[in-house]
Formats: structure tokens, sequence, C-alpha cells
């Protein structure tokens, strides 16, 4: 029994470590793949489970990747299940990274390298602007007003008066719980009548 | 207490980068490159490429990185510690909230709420990365005729491949690379 278990652990372990190895392009990516992974070759997630996973992943703080294996973790194994996640989906980005550091300084230096990435810093910017205006699109499609206005105040609160960020995000955080309540009141009301 | 303000700085990370992705990257830039500036705008470039290179999240590269940086082996363990250490508490609290209740409304509406602005500062963090790569520093000078066309013509390319056929972000920037080695070279 002792032993079933300890296999299983080391299953999950091996199994996040893998997916965080092999994943490039941002937490969106993972969550696929972790599907695939816990729910349709373990069986140790139900499909349902895994959407609910995702949902909690995406609006806690912190890295998709990390939220949701979390998640998993806590779920297939409890608290020691969810540390042991962490640590599998943080090993691989910390090892590689480790690597390049170790290189940075002498890596910089070489003139051939230096060129490409400055190539690779325009492929960046081009990059996250793509991601900016997918994202701003799902926002504005839905034409509502305060969406916008919170768009463009963040913008240039951060840009042209440099409002600390975090004073952003919490004004914004606080606004959207205001807004929900209260349009969830009027609803209630609407529905009274 | 050069370990406490790395795990500090990035806690803060951790807690407030809120939508996933690339959320993190404004708070970054902002803890290490203007409040600490334990990096230059033009290392902060060099992390957020390498990070699009490499498997895993731009925050935990990050930290690892800046680490490093500042404090060696010690202090990327202490960096990463404090990024996902928010994480797991506020993680494990919604999921026993969750399946306590099956409801977060009030969390939706806070993310509902921050989305715009999230997207707005990845926008600003976006376009210093853009005069980085035009200009080589992170706002507009003063005098905007001074721009790198060759870099100018790669971002354009890259970001009309990007938006045309939705390639994948690292052929794109394997391309920019290759784009980048050569057009740089010859101008």
């Amino acid at each position: 029994m002792k032993n079933t278990k300890r296999s299983k652990l080391a299953q999950l372990f091996l199994s996040v470590f893998k997916l965080s190895a092999c994943t490039f392009g941002g937490g969106f990516v993972i969550v696929p793949l972790m599907r695939k992974r816990f729910v349709e070759e373990l069986g140790w997630i139900e499909e349902q489970e895994m959407l609910d996973i995702t949902a909690i992943a995406q609006s806690s703080p912190g890295a998709i990747a990390v939220n949701a294996s979390i998640l998993v973790g806590y779920h297939v194994a409890g608290i020691p299940g969810a540390l042991l996640t962490v640590l599998g989906t943080v090993t691989p980005p910390f090892i590689i990274i480790s690597i390049i550091s170790l290189f940075y300084q002498a890596f910089r230096e070489n003139a051939v390298v230096s060129l490409v990435m400055a190539g690779m810093l325009c492929g960046v910017a081009a990059v996250i602007f793509d991601v900016v205006i997918d994202m701003a699109k799902t926002i504005f499609q839905k034409k509502r007003v305060l969406p916008f206005f919170v768009f463009l105040g963040a913008f240039l609160a951060v840009r042209f008066f440099s409002v600390n960020i975090i004073l952003v995000i919490l004004v914004c955080g606080i606004l959207g719980a205001v807004e929900t309540q209260y349009r969830e009141k009027k609803q209630k009301e609407g529905g009274a009548k | 207490m050069i370990y406490l303000e790395l795990f500090w700085s990035y806690f803060q990370i951790g807690l407030f980068s809120i939508g996933g992705g690339y959320a993190a990257m404004p708070l970054i830039q902002n803890q290490v490159v203007e409040i600490h500036s334990w990096l230059t705008m033009t290392q902060f470039a060099d992390i957020v490429t390498i990070a699009e290179m490499t498997p895993g999240p731009i925050a935990i590269n990050s930290a690892t990185f800046v680490g490093i940086m500042v404090a060696g082996l010690p202090g990327a363990i202490v960096a990463t510690l404090g990024c996902v250490f928010p994480s797991c508490v506020i993680v494990m609290t919604l999921a026993y909230i969750y399946y306590r209740f099956r409801r977060l409304r009030i969390v939706q509406g806070v993310l509902a709420g921050l989305r715009p602005a999230v997207i707005a500062m990845i926008a600003s963090a976006g376009i210093n990365l853009f005069f980085t790569a035009v200009y080589g520093t992170t706002s507009l000078p003063a005098d905007p005729g001074r721009i790198n066309i060759a870099a100018l013509i790669i971002f354009l390319c890259a970001f009309f491949v990007l938006r045309k056929w939705k390639i994948t972000p690292i052929k794109v920037m394997a391309g920019s690379g290759i784009a980048g080695l050569i057009l740089f070279s010859l101008f």
C-alpha cells in the first residue's frame, strides 16, 4: 500500500516535471497538456474537475502553470502533493535559466549572439503586441463602457503618470468586485419584480 | 539584507500578477529595473527574450535569473520561493472555498475588473520593449528619426506573420534571431 502511494507521488512529480520542461510559450499552453496527461492518460482527474482547475488557476495570482500544478497536486495527494508538484514545475526552468546565467556574460559579449538577441527582441515585442491585441479584442467585443475606461485609465496611469502598478491592480480589482456585486443586486431586484 | 529584498520583491510579483501569461512582465520590470535597479533595461529585455525561448513561466525564469545575478544560487532559490509562495497559499485557499461552495462570483468579478488593466499594463511593457528594440531606450527619444530601420523591419515582419498566420511565437523568435544576425551585420 505504502509502495503504491509512493509510486503515485513519484509519477505525479515526474509528470509535472516533464510537462514543465517541455512547455514553451506561456501558461495557457500547459493546461491542455495537463488535461491530456491527468485526465486522459492517468485518469486521476475528471473532465469537469479539470475545467474548474483551469478556472481557479487563471483567477489566482501567479503563473498559470504553477497554479494549475498546485491544484492538480492538491487534488491527487493533498498538501504534500501540491508542494511536490510546485517543485516539479519550478525545477526545469530553474535549472535551464541557472545554466544560461552562468554563460550570460560571455554569451552577451559574443558579437553573433548579441545580433541574434537584438533580432529576437524585435520578435518578442511583436509577440507581445500580438497577445495584447488578442486579449483586448475579447474585452472590447463585449461593448461595455467600464472595461474600456479601465483599460484607458490604467494605460495612462502606468505609461504617463508612473502610478504604482500594485495600486492600479488593487483599485481595478475592487472596482470589478463592486461592479459585479451591483449588477447581481440589480438582477435580483429585476427578478423580484 | 539582499535575500529578504529578493524574496519580498518576488513575493509582490507573485501576489499581484493576476491574469496569467505576460501579466507578470510589467511588475517584474517595475521591481527589478525601476525600484531596485538589479537589471538594466537591456538585461531585462534579454531575460524576457530568454524566457520566451525557454520553457517555464516568465516570473520563474526571471526570478532565477535575477537571483543569480544579484546573489548567486541562494538568491535564485529565495527569489523563486518568494514568487511561488503567494500562489501556494492563495490557490489552496481558493481551491478549498471552491470545492466547498462551488462558486467564486466575487473572485470572477475582481478578475473581470482587472483584465482590462492587466492588458493595458502588458501593452505598456510591450511598448517599452519595442522602444528598446528600435531606439535602445524605453521611451520615445527627442529625435524619433534615429530609429533602427532594420529592427523596425524585423518587428513589422514578425508582427505581420503572427497576425496573419498565427505561427507559434517560438518560430517567430527563431526567425527574428536569424533576421537580426543577417540584417544587423549588413547595416
